[in-house]
């Protein structure tokens, strides 16, 4: 499998030498961002254009190493991991020096002459943790985010895609500047270790529990952290008429479950909420849709591995689960597969309603009227997407209005991961802090106010000592109302 | 005192699920209650902040009331236009399809304020919060309990109580306020306690935005003119609370050569301002409370100090007030130049070329503001390429806070998040990204199986080809039957 380094296969501890490699390779860091060579624009343009060369040159490794770590095939590999990045670094590299410039901002008129603008800044050394599922994404785009920002940058692969995380440590110090772009392996550990250092910013890419432990560290050191974590992202469907419409919106559902990891993504499709009567047609059209794109073998990613094939597997141990099953069921604990599979109303209190379902398992939960879908999500946590299919114009400016989520995709799911011009991110229990585009840059960058001012004009009013003339002066000045100031300055009123 | 937590959080939770805090009219009639309460009780309010900080009535109405009611009516012009959703691009990939951010509240938030600026701190987050939307919790400081004590009184009689309520208190009740869930704390303080007020939101994975202080550096260069530098200089430092301020320059760095020519202006200034007793000067806060006064007078009680001090140092225990104190080369590893002082002792520190103050500033942790006193282009620019720091002001100190369409935050030591103007707005919310898509547009290339033709136009589609996109759309690849 993957080759042996240091850190990724067995986690015994190994507290001093690697206390010491990693609070050497931080403080060493740190100078090399002190000498300001990742300020420089061309700096920041090379190291994109190599993360660029990098995807480009290596691309058929990057298909066995997924291929490797989650079965995920090529089609798969290229629409969520690499085509995207490539597209998105470019998008970055197109917008750098925009993003980079100095905006002018309005200053008040009292304050005359002044100028007054926003200069964006590096934070300075970061750290980025990245999930297994989309292993390569997950650590590519905020990367290339952080460098366009102008930091240094450590990146922790998960230790759970190995492949993906040796082969990022081997080449990202071939493409990049290994002096400021470095990469960690390890598990658990090293990344306790890592949090005891304070960073100029970390993003976390994964679950809830993690996220907490993250925080609580960075809390000790005051690194600002953003967190992208999990949750069930919903799907209603309403009653659509026309059958173009249905299979349009079955193709999308299944292109965003099980065409995607097999399920075991952030922003996947976890449940479907329908009406009553909608569910039997919803049913059929997925069975037959699945029959047609899962006809070849491979079409589908594998589960992770055994702990999370036996997580999703006991889901369907409980009874009054494995009744609802309306279509698959079936597992391979020798190939870590599990079919798609759909449930009908399985109990809502049951694991698999209430735990992140992150695998190939699709329950089909009914309501009566479709509108009624706002009270359920109003009543869950905040998920990192809601996902709809519907034509009715007031469901969804009711779902926009009434519910909060990360996101809102209509008529489609996952896509909106594409799209540079919107942030990507969460609210509440699915996490805080966005990027993408350029949110991916401000997300690493410090805006910082800057205020010019002359010494021409002078305003006694301003200093001590003070009495009741000055205080009434300022009062104009404070109101904006330069005519009645002009006229106290000039002494003709109190 | 879990209870009592328990249940404000309780009540506005249901009060922000019940819609009450979402409609514009509900904000903008929030806001205009604010201004309302600053206008009627704008005594009431200055009597506080004298009782409080023995605050000059000039100081109060400029860097406290004034600033509460702009930041109102700023909220009031901008409401309608921050509440509307921001149309974007949607581009190739995605095509057809409209995409939007839409600005929605958080939910219900905790503000937790300080004691230097007790009435600006808490109202001005306070502002924002309601302007997002949010249903607010406001603790103020316990070491200004008039000023605590006033808005628990006032701000009940001008705004709606179900959304927005005051709770007093020291340790135990901000314990027992931040062990409930809140979708954001605002903090303003001391970094320790920032520390603490992080760890508990991450128990419950809530974000945070703190304001925390610095030592904030003031380069005055010789290339400038000086008396109205120096007269900025000193207001900002003195009249700022008597240096009790996070924007306050902490210390001044200048060449040897400027050094007593600086001093010397400085003091002609600080006469012309307080006189020649400045103990007796009603336009000089005392310092908070004998904690305070003790630790600062213990800053300079060190003879290698003491004898540093080229102008004031009386001091006058009774009244917890202390004179403007200018001290000039005291040695760098004392708790002068390791803290911030945050107080009227204002060290300067000389080098040998002014571009020597640069390294000076970035071998400490960043701070919330900077300063720089200069006619020379090159050297401003200079500062503003390699100084990080939250803000920065040339020629003048203190001003940008008053500027709503500067964001106003820390980095590093000194903070994280920022707000005034809009920013407080968007510290509030949450940019929901809303993607609509139609069913139309159906390309075949994203769904399995995958094959060669398909990742072709998946390619081109992924990469923004317009004629991916039409092969797409006309129904490449056709399939096989």
């Amino acid at each position: 499998m993957a080759p042996a380094m240091v850190g990724t296969v067995e986690e015994k501890p190994k507290p001093l030498p690697l206390a010491i490699g990693i609070g050497g390779m931080v403080s060493g860091l740190r100078e090399v961002y002190e000498s300001g060579r990742t300020k420089e624009l061309e700096w920041r343009q090379s190291q994109l254009k190599g993360l660029i060369r990098l995807l480009t040159d290596k691309e058929e490794e990057i298909f066995a190493v997924l291929h490797e770590d989650l079965g995920k095939n090529r089609g798969e590999t290229f629409r969520d991991e690499l085509g995207i990045l490539v597209k998105s670094i470019k998008y970055t590299l197109q917008n750098l020096k925009k993003w980079m410039a100095p905006e002018k901002a309005e200053s008040p008129l009292v304050a005359f002459p002044a100028t007054a603008m926003v200069v964006p800044e590096p934070l300075g050394v970061v750290l980025i943790f990245s999930c297994w599922n989309l292993p390569l994404g997950l650590a590519l785009e905020p990367l290339s985010g952080a460098i366009a920002a102008g930091n240094a940058v450590v990146l922790k692969p998960s230790e759970l895609a190995p492949s993906t995380a040796a082969f990022l440590a081997a080449n990202i110090p071939k493409y990049l500047d290994s002096r400021a772009v470095k990469v960690v392996l390890g598990g658990p550990i090293v990344g306790e270790e890592l949090m005891e250092h304070r960073w100029d910013k970390v993003l976390f890419t994964g679950s809830e529990r993690i996220g907490r432990i993250i925080m609580t560290k960075a809390a000790k050191t005051l690194s600002p952290v953003a967190l992208e974590l999990g949750s069930k992202c919903p799907c209603i469907v309403d009653w659509l008429d026309s059958k173009r419409d249905r299979q349009i919106a079955v193709n999308r559902i299944i292109g965003a479950k099980w065409s995607t990891c097999a399920g075991q993504a952030c922003i996947a499709i976890d449940h479907i909420i329908c009406e009553e009567r909608f569910a039997p047609i919803l049913i059929e059209l997925l069975k037959s849709t699945l029959k047609r794109f899962m006809s070849k073998p491979g079409g589908m990613a594998r589960i992770l591995n055994e702990k999370h094939f036996e997580r999703l597997s006991g889901y369907l141990d409980d009874n009054n689960v494995a009744a609802s099953v309306v279509h698959g069921g079936d597992i391979d604990p020798k190939t870590l597969k599990i079919e798609p599979t759909i449930l009908l109303n399985p109990p809502v209190d049951s694991d698999v309603m209430t735990e992140e379902i992150f695998g190939p398992i699709l329950p089909i939960i009914t309501v009566k009227k479709t509108e009624d879908c706002i009270t359920y999500l109003k009543s869950k946590p905040k998920p990192l997407a809601i996902y709809a299919f519907t034509n009715n114009e007031r469901l969804k400016r009711r779902i926009v209005e009434e519910t909060s989520s990360g996101s809102v995709t209509f008529n489609d799911a996952v896509v909106q991961y594409a799209l540079e011009s919107i942030p990507f991110g969460g609210v509440g229990h699915s996490g805080f802090g966005q990027y993408h585009g350029k949110y991916s840059f401000e997300l690493f960058s410090n805006k910082k106010a800057v205020f010019k001012r002359s010494f021409l004009i002078e305003f006694m009013f301003r200093y001590p000592p003070w009495d009741d003339s000055k205080i009434g002066t300022l009062r104009y000045v404070f109101s904006y109302n330069y005519i009645l100031l002009f006229f106290n300055l000039l002494g003709l009123r109190r | 005192m879990a209870e009592e937590a328990k249940a404000v959080v309780g009540e506005l939770r249901a009060s922000f699920k019940a819609g009450r805090t979402r409609p514009a009219e509900w904000r903008a009639a929030q806001l205009r209650a604010i201004v309302r309460m600053v206008e009627e009780r704008e005594q009431d309010i200055t009597d506080a902040l004298h009782a409080d900080l023995a605050k000059p009535s000039m100081e109060s109405y400029l860097h406290e009331i004034s600033l509460a009611k702009a930041a109102c009516t700023f909220a009031l012009k901008g409401l309608k236009n921050w509440m509307k959703p921001n149309k974007v691009p949607a581009g190739v990939t995605t095509f057809p399809s409209t995409a939007q951010i839409v600005s929605e509240p958080l939910g219900v938030v905790l503000v937790i304020s300080a004691w230097n600026y007790p009435f600006l701190l808490s109202i001005d987050p306070v502002i924002g919060a309601i302007a997002a939307g949010n249903a607010v919790v406001l603790k103020p400081s316990e070491i200004a309990p008039a000023t605590s004590a006033m808005f628990a009184k006032l701000l009940p009689e001008y705004v709606d109580n179900s959304c927005i309520k005051v709770v007093e208190g020291s340790v135990p009740e901000t314990t027992a306020l931040l062990e409930q869930k809140w979708d954001k704390i605002f903090y303003t303080g001391s970094g320790n306690v920032g520390r603490i007020v992080m760890a508990a939101a991450a128990k419950h994975l809530t974000p945070v935005a703190l304001e925390l202080g610095g030592k904030c550096p003031a380069i005055v260069d010789s290339n400038v003119d000086l008396h109205v530098a120096m007269k900025r200089l000193a207001v900002g430092k003195w009249g700022c609370n008597n240096g009790q301020a996070c924007i306050a320059p902490d210390y001044v760095i200048t060449t040897k050569s400027f050094a007593p020519e600086l001093v010397d202006s400085l003091k002609r200034v600080l006469e012309r301002f307080y006189g020649e007793d400045p103990l007796q000067s009603a336009d000089l806060s005392r310092i908070v409370n004998s904690n305070h006064f003790h630790r600062l007078t213990n800053l300079v009680e060190d003879k290698e100090v003491a004898q540093k001090i080229v102008y004031g140092g009386q001091t006058d225990e009774k009244q917890l007030k202390i004179a403007p104190t200018v001290l000039l080369d005291v040695p760098l590893d004392t708790g002068l130049m390791t803290s911030e002082i945050f107080g009227p002792f204002l060290p300067i520190v000389t080098v040998d070329k002014i571009e020597d103050s640069i390294d000076f500033i970035n071998s400490k942790t960043k701070p919330l503001a900077a300063y720089l006193f200069t006619k020379d282009k090159k050297l401003q620019d200079n500062f503003v390429s390699n100084v990080p720091a939250g803000g920065m002001l040339v020629n003048d100190v203190a001003l940008h806070l008053a500027n709503p369409h500067l964001p106003f935050g820390g980095v590093g030591d000194s903070g994280m998040g920022s707000y005034h103007g809009k920013f407080s707005f968007d510290c509030f919310s949450h940019k929901k990204a809303v993607l609509i898509r139609g069913f139309g547009g159906e390309a075949k290339a994203r769904y399995p199986p995958y094959t060669t033709e398909k990742q072709k136009i998946l390619r081109g589609l992924i990469n923004g080809s317009f004629f991916a996109l039409i092969l797409a759309l006309l129904g490449f690849p056709k399939e096989k039957r």
